[in-house]
């Protein structure tokens, strides 16, 4: 019998996952800022310094920082087994994450070896312990969450290919080796961290959390079963073609089949959430549908990415990464904090003081809905004006991306509302 | 087979679709329907948690050896829940219904975290412990269901 997956208890202190989550809003806003001055840049082409640099400071930076943050908290519930070493590998994430995503942002925009380096070191430290910590979690955990499993091992494999394929391009870019196949490398880099890892952890997440949160039905059990594994087939296809045949048929064959599998994924989950027993308005149920209609959005709006002619192609591409990094992964993201956010807080402060439900603040309390809200208008107002940016002036970019930056400082302030009222109310971080 | 796993997690459905009435009732202002729905709430989870810790994590307790682990982590969440019940009895009571509204989103998040816990871990161990006790899924049933 597995006792590894009775150790219920061995969830991580607050201060762990919290300091990751009060990090990440951060790069939202430097990102949202950094785009302003270098919109003609960026806009022309996901290829252009700009375009790199502020792509890793929202995907490193923003996303990653908070699923690391949450996996820390979450792998002991979803799949019933806590990360080993849990405090050394949450500080590592933290410095290294919080350190290496700027440093490399930085290197990749304005091209310097150095600033390379010092980031690819720092997010070499956060990653490697947090790799072998998740594969010693994910080999013990016990046979029966099946589906949510194969989901975490395949997002784990994700992981690894994207952080040892970005290891050997950024260091290649630094000068310390030479680069074989620099093109298709950064292909399945890109393909593997926002599909086999961004996207895989959000499907195996949301077997779990789409029906605890919203009282809705199961996913299909065709779903549960093979979704993930065809994702990863598909990845693995996708790769073994971008060294085999012409990259244009790669896009075509690789469009059909994730397409297939992202509108599938998206229509079971609004599908559900339609479904569901719990009918009164919620802020985190908001940015899942806006997350699901951007997924829809970005299969529709792929083929202009990658078979328009030559001057519509560039900014298309740039627009399909706004559509899945900023409009999918973004909101997908801010709308499980106001879930993990307010009841970590209210759960450790309850059990850390005892104290009787009444006299601290419940979840709607620690974050109001209003305030959430209020976050949730900004992201869309602003998801709305970027969208079209690389299609227009430069400077047409700029009102979008102040409001994105607000909507970054508004989702810390709500953050750390929480960790405030924590502290107050006599709560220990450690 | 596995009797304890369905006979368990069947009743985690029944209990969220009784917390789904209550909170529809308690927003819309309904306080005679939020009352009464609250009250067949309450006492479902007043029987399950008392299956669970009367009758099923002794027996488990026992044939495991498990005593300090899984089962010291249910029984406190269960307190956990004891405390915010106690407080959206009084909100009912009150007709508070911001209150209710947001000790009710914390309950939903502490109860559906815990049941995963339960039933993708301690529900299937209990099953392969326990399972062909049919004595034991007896008593769980009727606690579940008293005539």
């Amino acid at each position: 019998m597995s006792q590894a997956g009775l150790a219920f208890e061995q969830a991580p202190p607050l201060g762990a996952p919290l300091r990751l989550f009060l990090i990440a809003p951060w790069f939202l806003v430097i990102a949202a800022l950094a785009a302003i001055p270098s919109a003609g840049d960026w806009t022309a082409g996901r290829w252009t310094p700009a375009a790199l640099g502020l792509t890793h400071l929202l995907t490193l930076g923003f996303l990653d920082t908070v699923m690391a943050g949450a996996l820390l908290q979450m792998l002991p519930v979803l799949i019933g087994s806590p990360l080993p070493q849990v405090r050394p590998v949450a500080w590592l994430a933290y410095g290294g994450l919080g350190l290496g995503s700027p440093l490399l942002a930085a290197g990749l925009a304005l091209g310097r070896p150095p600033l390379l380096d010092a980031g690819l070191l720092a997010l070499a430290v956060a990653w490697l312990p947090f790799l072998v910590a998740g594969a010693v979690s994910l080999a013990r955990a016990p046979a029966v969450a099946a589906a949510t499993r194969a989901g975490m091992r395949h997002a784990w494999l994700g992981l690894a290919l994207t952080v040892g394929l970005g290891l050997y391009l950024g260091g290649g870019l630094a000068g310390l080796w030479p680069l074989a196949s620099p093109v298709e490398f950064t292909r399945l880099h890109a393909a593997w961290g926002l599909l086999g890892w961004l996207l895989m952890l959000v499907v195996g997440v949301a077997y779990q959390v789409v029906p605890m949160l919203q009282l809705t039905p199961p996913y299909p059990a065709p779903m549960t079963r093979w979704l993930a594994s065809l994702l990863l087939a598909l990845l693995a296809a996708y790769s073994a073609q971008t060294f085999l045949i012409e990259h244009a048929t790669a896009d075509l064959a690789g469009w059909l089949g994730f397409g297939a599998a992202i509108a599938w994924f998206a229509f079971a989950t609004l599908r559900l959430q339609n479904r569901r027993r719990r009918r009164l308005p919620d802020t985190t149920l908001d940015f899942w549908r806006l997350a699901m209609a951007c997924l829809w959005l970005a299969v529709l709006f792929a083929p202009l990415a990658l078979f328009a002619p030559e001057p519509w192609r560039d900014p298309s591409q740039v627009v399909l990464g706004l559509v899945f990094i900023v409009g999918f992964a973004v909101s997908v993201v801010a709308g499980m904090l106001y879930k993990i956010v307010p009841f970590l807080a209210w759960f450790h402060l309850q059990a850390q003081t005892g104290a009787r439900a009444g006299t601290i603040p419940n979840m709607k309390e620690m974050i109001p809905d209003a305030a959430a809200r209020r976050h949730l208008m900004l992201h869309l107002a602003a998801l709305l004006l970027v969208l079209p940016a690389p299609f227009l002036p430069a400077w047409l970019s700029a009102p979008g991306l102040l409001l994105l930056a607000a909507s970054g400082y508004v989702l810390w302030r709500n953050l750390d509302q929480a960790r405030r009222l924590f502290l107050q109310y006599g709560g220990r971080l450690d | 087979m596995s009797p304890i796993a369905d006979l368990l997690s069947t009743d985690h459905i029944h209990c969220d679709a009784l917390f789904a009435d209550a909170e529809e009732a308690t927003a819309e202002r309904d306080w005679a329907a939020a009352g009464r729905i609250f009250a067949d709430f309450r006492g479902a989870m007043d029987r399950h948690l008392a299956a669970e810790e009367d009758t099923l994590f002794p027996a488990f307790e026992a044939r495991t050896g498990m005593r300090g682990g899984p089962t010291q982590v249910m029984r406190a969440e269960h307190e956990q829940m004891r405390g915010l019940l106690e407080q959206m009895q009084t909100a009912v009571e009150r007709h508070n219904d911001a209150a209710y509204l947001g000790l009710a989103e914390t309950l939903l998040m502490l109860m559906r975290q815990h049941n995963m816990k339960e039933e993708q871990i301690l529900y299937p161990l209990s099953d392969q412990a326990l399972g062909d006790d049919a004595a034991l899924v007896g008593t769980l049933d009727q606690t579940l269901h008293p005539a």
